[in-house]
C-alpha cells in the first residue's frame, strides 16, 4: 500500500479523500492556490504544497505544477478527484511516465471516453443499449433531415465537443432541424472551435440514472447500483439518490451488466459511472461514461457501505476487488442535496463572500438513519469567486425513501448558512414537493415545477399553524425574560399575558397560550391546540421545537413585534402582538416596497468600473449600462428594457452595497 | 353618591375622547395613532397613570373661551416599560393640531419636573402643528418653559422624543435638546420654517417630505436618530432600546438574564481580518458576535456609516459601542463620523454606560471640504468626548489605528482601562508607503530601494508589539477570544471610580 498520496484537487472532495487515506493509515499531500492558502483541505493534509495563483488555469489543472508538486514531497499515487485534471489523459500519462500512480482509469480508458461519438461507437460494439441515431458526420441541413426521418422525431442535435446545454438543439419538425443544424453548428464552432454535430433520438420523460462500476486490474468488474440524478437545474445536478424510485429488479441488472461490459471493453479500473438517460417506459440508452469519482458517490455508499475512495486506492495499489456481485446489495435509501452558493431568490446567481456563520447538521449514524455532511468550508471561511459553488454535499439515509426524505428534511432545517446567498430555501423546497416525494420525477422537474425561478415555498396550513404556535410560545418566553430587567418599580411589575395574536403570510390567528414547567398549549380561535416543547432561550438562532409530538426546527431571527422565521424553503415574517397592538396594527397603512423597476441596482456588493451612459441618454435592451467589479472579475450590468437615464446615482470608483442604486431610469 | 362618582366616568370619557370621533377617524385614515393609544402601546399594559386630564386653556382671544376640550391637546403622565419608570407626554393631534398652548406646556413642564425629582427618563411624543397662535407669546413662554427643563434634565435622566407627526418652528427644538430623536417614515417631519416660508424667501420648492422627513433627517442632517415604519413598529422599538438606558445619572445601566456564555469562543473571528490590508470587511460582524445574542441596538445607522455606534448588552449588561466601519469610507474619521461619536460618547459617559471601541481607522479624511468644514473642531469633539469619559473603557484594535486618529479613539493616553490589540493590528503615525515616501524622500525615483524600505518599515511598525513594548496595548489578544476577554475586563469594571476636577461645565468645543 501507498504511504503518502497527493490530492490532486480542492474543497469538499479533497477533504473527503483525505479522510479516507488517513483512515488507511496513508499520508496526505494538499495542493493549494492562493485563494485557499487558509482551505479546510490545507488544514486537513499531512503536508501542503502551494502550487500557484487563485485562478484554476494557473494552479489546480497545470500538470507541471501538480508534477513539482509531487516530486517535491515524494507521495506515490495522486487522487484527481473530480473536475480539474481528474479525466486528463495527458496527467494520467504523465504521472505514468514518471512513474507515480494515477488514482483512477489507465489513460487509454480515459481518452475513449472523453469523446462523445467515439465513446457512443465503442458503447454500441460492447453491446450497450444507445440512443438511436447518426454518428457519422452530417455535411448541411437537408442530410440532418434526412437522418432525423429516419432516427423519428423528436430528435436531439448536439455538438459532438458539447457540454453544459451549448451547441444544442431540440426539433420536433423537418424545419427546425435544418434551422436547429446551422445555430448548432455555429455555436459549436464559435464555443469549442469544433462543429462536427450529431443528431440522436430526443427521450422524452427523460430520468438521468446513472450506474457505478468498480473495476481491478485483475479483470473484476462490479457494478455498484444506481444513482438518479433527475433533479438538475440546466444540467447542474441539484439532488440525487440511491436507488433509483423508478427502476425495477430487471432493468438495474441489464443497466448494470451493460456498464460493466462497457468497462471491461475498455480496459477500465477504478471506480467509474456510466450514465444513461431513461425514458418513461423503461427504456435506458447510454449517455457517457465519467472516468473518474462522481461528485454524488456518497449516496452509493451509503446503500452498499462501500467506501469508493479507499477501494479506488486499493485498485490502485494492485489490489484485488474485495466483493463480488452477489456481495452489493441495496440497503435502505440515500439522498443528496448540493448546497451551492447560489441565491435562489435572485434567480440563482453566484453569491461569493465570507461564511459569516456555518454551522451544518451534527453528522450521526443510527441502524435508522444517517446524516452525513462533505464539506470543504468553516465558519467564517470565504466562498471564492475562482471555483465551482458548492459549500457542501448533504446526504441523509434511511430505511425506505421517505425516511431519508423526512432526514434530509430536518437535516436541512438544522444546516445554518448565512454571509452568502445559497439554495438551501431551494433544497428545502424540493423536499416537501409532492411531485418529488411521489419519486414521479425527470429531469425537466425544476424546470416544470419552478418556471419562474423559486420565490420562496409555499407551507401547508397545517405547518403555518404549527409555526404559529411555536412563535407565540417563544414570544412569550422572550417577553418575560425582558420584565425579568433591573431597576423595576417594586410590586408593580409588568405582567405578561396570555393572549396573543400571530401575523404570519398576511393572516392573524388570535391564540391563547398556557403555560405549564415543561411546555406550553397553544389554543386557537377555532378551539385547537398546539402543544409547543422546547428548550430554545432567546437569542438562539436555532429552535428545536417539538410541536405535538413531531419536531420542528427552525431558524429565527428578530424583527420588530416578532421573528424571522425559515424552514423547509419558506422564508417568514411572524409578528406576534398583544391583542391591543394588534387591533392598531391594523391600522397600520400597507407601505408597498418601493418599485425598483426604475432602478438599477447593483447585483452584488463591488466596485463600479465604469458607467457607460449619461443622464439624459436614451438606452436599448440589452445595452451596457454600467460595469461592476466584484472580487476581480467585471460584471456588465445591461438594460433590461428601452428607457431614459434620469439620474446616475454612482460613480466609477464608488464601492457599493447590494441593492444600491446605480441609476434611475424615467 | 353614585351620581357623582358617575359624574367622574363622565368626564374621563369626554377627556379621553379628545377632539372627537371625527378628528381620531382622521387622525387613523392618516395611518397615525392617537396620542393615548400610542401611550397603551408605549408603556405596560395598564400601567399609564395620567395627570392633569382635566386642565383646560385659559385663552379668551378669538373666541377660544367656547372650545375648552379637557386636556388642551396632551396626555402626560407615568407608567412602566418592563416594570421601570418613566414619564410620557403625547401631544394629542385631534385637539387644536396638537397646537402648543400655555396650559398644554405647563403639563409636560409637570411631568419633566417630577422626573428629574424622581429619576426617571422622559419620553416625549411630537405631533404638533406648532404654537397655538391664539394665545401668542404665552405659548413661546410655554415652549421656552420646556427647552429650559430639557436642558436642565439633559444629563440627569434620559430623554427620548419620538416625531409622530408634524413638529415645525420653535417646537422643534425641545427634541433637538433630548438624547435620542426617533421618527416615523411618511407621516413625520421637523423643520425650523416649512415649505411655504422657504419658497417665499429663497424660492426653494421643496415638499415637507424632502425638508423635513424622516430619511432627510436620518440621512442627510442626523437631527434623527433612527426611523421606523409606522407608529406601532416605533413604539415597539423604543421600548426595547428603553430596556438598554439606565433611568438615570446615579444608577448604573440596567442588567437582565441573559443566554448566553460570556466566554464564548469564535474561531470564525480568527479569520475576520482579510489577508488583503487593502480590502474590507464589516466590522458589523464583530460587534454581534462580541453582544450577548448578537443583539445590537444601533444610533444613527443611516449616517455616517464609516463608524458605527449602538448599544449591546455582555452579560447582561449595556454597553455602548463605537466602532471605525471598513466598509464605508475605509473607516476613516471626518466630519459627520465625528460628531455622531463624539454625541454617542457624551450620552454614555453621563448615564454610566460602560464604552467599547473597535478600531480600524486609517486616519483623518483629507480634502478641503473637511478643512473648510471644520474638521479640526470636529474631530477634536470626539477626542474630547473619549478623554473626558470617566466610564468603563475598553478597546480593541482589529487592523489600522494610524496617526491622530489611533490617540482619538479610546486610547490608553485617553485614559482608557483596557486597550486590546489583534495579532493584526498596525499602530503607526502612518501606512508604511507613506511614512517611507517621507524618511526616504530622496530614494523616491529608485522603485526597488522603496519598495524594501517599505517592506522594513512593516515588519518594524506595522504590529501591535510596538505599542505593547510601551504599555499602549495592554495585551495582544486572540481574535477568536474577543468576546470573553472584553467581557471580563468590564467584569473588572464594575466599581470602577474615576472623576474629573471640578468645574463649573467643561468648553467642549462645540
Amino acid at each position: 500500500m501507498f504511504k503518502k498520496i497527493l490530492i490532486a484537487n480542492r474543497g469538499e472532495i479533497a477533504c473527503r479523500v483525505i479522510k479516507t487515506a488517513r483512515k488507511m493509515g496513508i499520508k496526505t499531500v494538499a495542493v493549494y492556490s492562493d485563494a485557499d492558502r487558509n482551505a479546510l483541505h490545507v488544514k486537513m493534509a499531512d503536508e501542503a504544497v502551494h502550487i500557484g495563483a487563485s485562478p484554476a488555469a494557473q494552479s489546480y489543472i497545470v500538470i507541471d505544477k501538480i508534477m513539482d508538486a509531487v516530486r517535491q514531497t515524494g507521495a506515490e499515487a495522486v487522487h484527481p478527484g473530480y473536475g480539474f485534471l481528474s479525466e486528463n489523459m495527458n496527467f494520467a500519462a504523465a504521472l505514468e511516465a514518471a512513474g507515480v500512480v494515477f488514482i483512477g482509469p489507465p489513460s487509454p480508458a480515459i481518452e475513449a471516453m472523453g469523446d462523445k461519438i467515439t465513446s457512443k461507437k465503442l458503447a454500441q460494439e460492447a453491446g450497450v443499449s444507445t440512443v438511436p441515431g447518426y454518428m457519422g458526420l452530417i455535411a448541411d441541413g437537408d442530410e440532418a433531415v434526412k437522418i432525423s426521418g429516419q432516427i423519428g422525431y423528436p430528435v436531439m442535435i448536439k455538438a459532438s465537443a458539447g457540454g453544459g446545454g451549448k451547441g444544442m438543439r431540440i426539433a420536433w419538425s423537418e424545419g427546425e432541424v435544418k434551422e436547429g443544424f446551422e445555430s448548432s453548428k455555429n455555436e459549436a464552432a464559435a464555443s469549442f472551435g469544433d462543429d462536427r454535430i450529431f443528431i440522436e433520438k430526443f427521450v422524452t420523460q427523460p430520468r438521468h440514472i446513472e450506474i457505478q462500476v468498480l473495476a481491478d486490474q485483475h479483470g473484476n468488474c462490479v457494478y455498484l447500483h444506481e444513482r438518479e440524478c433527475s433533479i438538475q437545474r440546466r444540467n447542474q445536478k441539484v439532488i440525487e439518490e440511491a436507488p433509483s424510485p423508478f427502476l425495477d429488479e430487471a432493468t438495474r441488472k441489464a443497466m448494470g451488466e451493460q456498464a460493466c461490459a462497457l468497462a471491461k471493453a475498455v480496459g477500465y479500473t477504478s471506480a467509474g459511472t456510466v450514465e444513461f438517460i431513461v425514458d418513461g417506459a423503461r427504456n435506458f440508452y447510454f449517455l457517457e461514461m465519467n472516468t473518474r469519482l462522481q461528485v454524488e458517490h456518497p449516496v452509493t455508499e451509503l446503500i452498499t457501505g462501500v467506501d469508493l475512495v479507499e477501494q479506488m486506492i486499493r485498485v490502485a495499489a494492485g489490489e484485488p476487488l474485495p466483493f463480488k456481485q452477489e456481495d452489493l446489495k441495496i440497503n435502505g435509501w440515500a439522498m443528496e442535496s448540493r448546497l451551492y452558493a447560489e441565491d435562489p431568490y435572485r434567480n440563482f446567481l453566484p453569491s461569493i463572500g465570507r461564511l459569516t456563520r456555518y454551522r451544518p447538521p451534527v453528522e450521526s449514524s443510527t441502524p435508522d438513519a444517517v446524516v452525513r455532511n462533505d464539506t470543504g468550508v468553516f465558519e467564517g471561511g470565504e466562498i471564492s469567486m475562482y471555483y465551482d459553488p458548492m459549500i457542501a454535499k448533504l446526504c441523509t439515509w434511511a430505511p425506505t425513501r421517505l425516511g431519508a426524505i423526512e432526514e434530509m428534511r430536518l437535516a436541512l432545517d438544522t444546516f445554518e448558512v448565512e454571509g452568502i446567498g445559497h439554495n438551501l430555501p431551494f433544497v428545502g423546497a424540493v423536499m416537501d414537493h409532492p411531485r418529488f416525494v411521489s419519486g414521479n420525477i425527470t429531469t425537466a422537474f425544476i424546470a416544470e415545477e419552478y418556471p419562474d425561478g423559486f420565490q420562496g415555498a409555499t407551507l401547508t396550513e397545517g405547518t403555518l399553524r404549527r409555526v404559529a404556535a411555536a412563535a407565540a410560545a417563544m414570544h412569550r418566553v422572550a417577553e418575560i425574560r425582558r420584565t425579568r430587567i433591573s431597576g423595576r418599580l417594586g410590586n408593580h411589575e409588568r405582567h405578561v399575558g396570555d393572549d396573543w395574536v400571530v401575523a404570519l403570510q398576511g393572516e392573524s390567528h388570535a391564540v391563547t397560550i398556557a403555560a405549564d414547567p415543561d411546555g406550553a398549549t397553544v389554543t386557537f380561535e377555532d378551539g385547537s391546540q398546539h402543544r409547543v416543547t422546547s428548550d430554545w432561550v432567546p437569542g438562539q438562532s436555532l429552535a428545536r421545537l417539538d410541536v405535538d409530538g413531531t419536531p420542528l426546527v427552525l431558524k429565527v431571527g428578530k424583527i420588530p413585534q416578532g421573528f424571522r422565521l425559515r424552514l423547509r424553503g419558506a422564508d417568514l415574517k411572524v409578528h406576534v402582538r398583544s391583542p391591543r397592538q394588534a387591533e392598531l396594527a391594523a391600522l397600520m397603512p400597507e407601505k408597498m416596497p418601493p418599485d425598483t423597476s426604475k432602478f438599477l441596482l447593483c447585483p452584488m456588493p463591488g466596485l463600479i468600473v465604469k458607467i457607460n451612459v449619461a443622464e439624459g441618454d436614451e438606452v436599448q435592451e440589452g445595452q451596457a449600462l454600467a460595469t461592476v467589479e466584484a472580487m476581480k472579475m467585471e460584471n456588465i450590468l445591461r438594460a433590461e428594457r428601452k428607457g431614459i437615464v434620469k439620474k446616475v446615482a454612482a460613480s466609477p470608483g464608488a464601492s457599493l452595497r447590494v441593492d444600491e442604486v446605480i441609476m434611475e431610469f424615467e | 353618591m353614585k351620581d357623582i362618582l358617575q359624574q367622574l366616568e363622565d368626564r374621563r370619557a369626554d377627556a379621553r375622547l379628545g377632539g372627537g370621533q371625527r378628528r381620531i377617524d382622521a387622525q387613523h385614515a392618516k395611518g397615525k395613532l392617537t396620542a393615548r393609544e400610542r401611550i397603551e402601546l408605549l408603556l405596560d399594559e395598564g400601567s399609564f397613570e395620567e395627570f392633569d386630564m382635566f386642565v383646560r386653556h385659559r385663552c379668551t382671544d378669538f373666541g377660544m373661551q367656547e372650545d375648552r376640550p379637557a386636556g388642551d391637546g396632551v396626555v402626560t403622565g407615568w407608567g412602566t416599560i418592563n416594570g421601570r419608570m418613566v414619564y410620557v407626554f403625547s401631544q394629542d393631534f385631534t385637539v387644536f393640531g396638537g397646537s402648543l398652548s400655555e396650559t398644554h406646556a405647563q403639563k409636560i413642564c409637570k411631568i419633566m419636573d417630577m422626573a428629574m425629582q424622581n429619576g426617571a427618563p422622559v419620553i416625549g411624543i411630537n405631533d404638533s402643528g406648532g404654537a397655538r397662535i391664539q394665545e401668542g407669546v404665552a405659548s413661546l413662554a410655554g415652549y421656552a418653559d420646556v427647552f429650559q427643563r430639557n436642558i436642565m434634565a439633559s444629563g440627569v435622566v434620559p430623554q427620548i422624543s419620538l416625531i409622530m407627526g408634524p413638529c415645525a418652528g420653535g417646537a422643534v427644538y425641545s427634541p433637538a435638546m433630548t438624547d435620542f430623536i426617533f421618527m416615523v417614515k411618511d407621516t413625520s417631519y421637523m423643520f425650523v420654517t416649512g415649505p411655504d416660508v422657504v419658497k417665499t424667501v429663497t424660492n426653494e420648492i421643496v415638499t415637507a417630505e424632502e425638508l423635513g422627513g424622516a430619511s432627510t433627517h436620518t440621512r442627510k442632517s442626523s437631527v434623527a436618530d433612527g426611523a421606523f415604519e409606522n407608529d406601532v413598529e416605533a413604539l415597539a422599538e423604543v421600548r426595547r432600546l428603553f430596556d438598554f438606558l439606565p433611568l438615570n445619572n446615579r444608577e448604573k445601566a440596567p442588567v437582565r438574564p441573559f443566554f448566553d456564555e460570556p466566554g464564548r469562543i469564535e474561531d470564525s473571528l480568527d479569520t475576520l481580518i482579510p489577508d488583503n490590508p487593502n480590502q474590507p470587511y464589516d466590522m458589523r460582524e464583530l460587534i454581534l458576535k462580541t453582544a450577548d445574542e448578537g443583539d445590537f441596538y444601533e444610533i444613527q445607522k443611516d449616517f455616517a456609516g464609516n463608524i458605527i455606534t449602538g448599544f449591546i448588552r455582555i452579560e447582561g449588561q449595556t454597553v455602548g459601542v463605537v466602532a471605525n466601519q471598513p466598509m464605508v469610507l475605509a473607516g476613516c474619521l471626518d466630519i459627520d463620523s465625528s460628531r455622531k461619536a463624539a454625541r454617542f460618547v457624551r450620552f454614555c459617559d453621563a448615564f454610566e454606560v460602560p464604552i467599547l471601541t473597535f478600531v480600524d481607522v486609517p486616519g483623518f479624511l483629507p480634502g478641503t471640504g473637511q478643512e473648510y468644514g471644520g474638521v479640526i473642531k470636529h474631530g477634536a469633539k470626539l477626542l474630547f468626548a473619549y478623554g473626558e469619559a470617566t466610564v468603563p473603557k475598553v478597546t480593541v484594535i482589529t487592523r489600522k489605528a494610524y496617526g491622530g486618529a489611533y490617540d482619538v479613539m479610546a486610547s490608553k493616553h485617553l485614559r482608557g482601562d483596557f486597550n486590546y490589540a489583534w495579532p493584526t493590528a498596525e499602530i503607526a503615525v502612518m501606512g508604511a508607503k507613506g511614512a517611507v515616501e517621507i524618511l526616504y524622500r530622496s530614494e523616491l525615483g529608485e522603485p526597488e530601494k522603496i519598495a524594501a524600505r517599505v517592506k522594513d518599515y512593516e515588519d518594524r511598525f506595522a504590529n501591535p508589539f510596538v505599542a505593547a513594548e510601551k504599555g499602549f496595548i495592554d495585551e495582544v489578544i486572540q481574535p477568536r477570544s474577543t468576546r470573553k476577554r472584553v467581557a471580563r475586563a468590564f467584569a473588572s469594571l464594575r466599581s470602577k471610580k474615576l472623576t474629573n476636577p471640578w468645574k463649573k461645565h467643561d468648553n467642549i468645543p462645540l
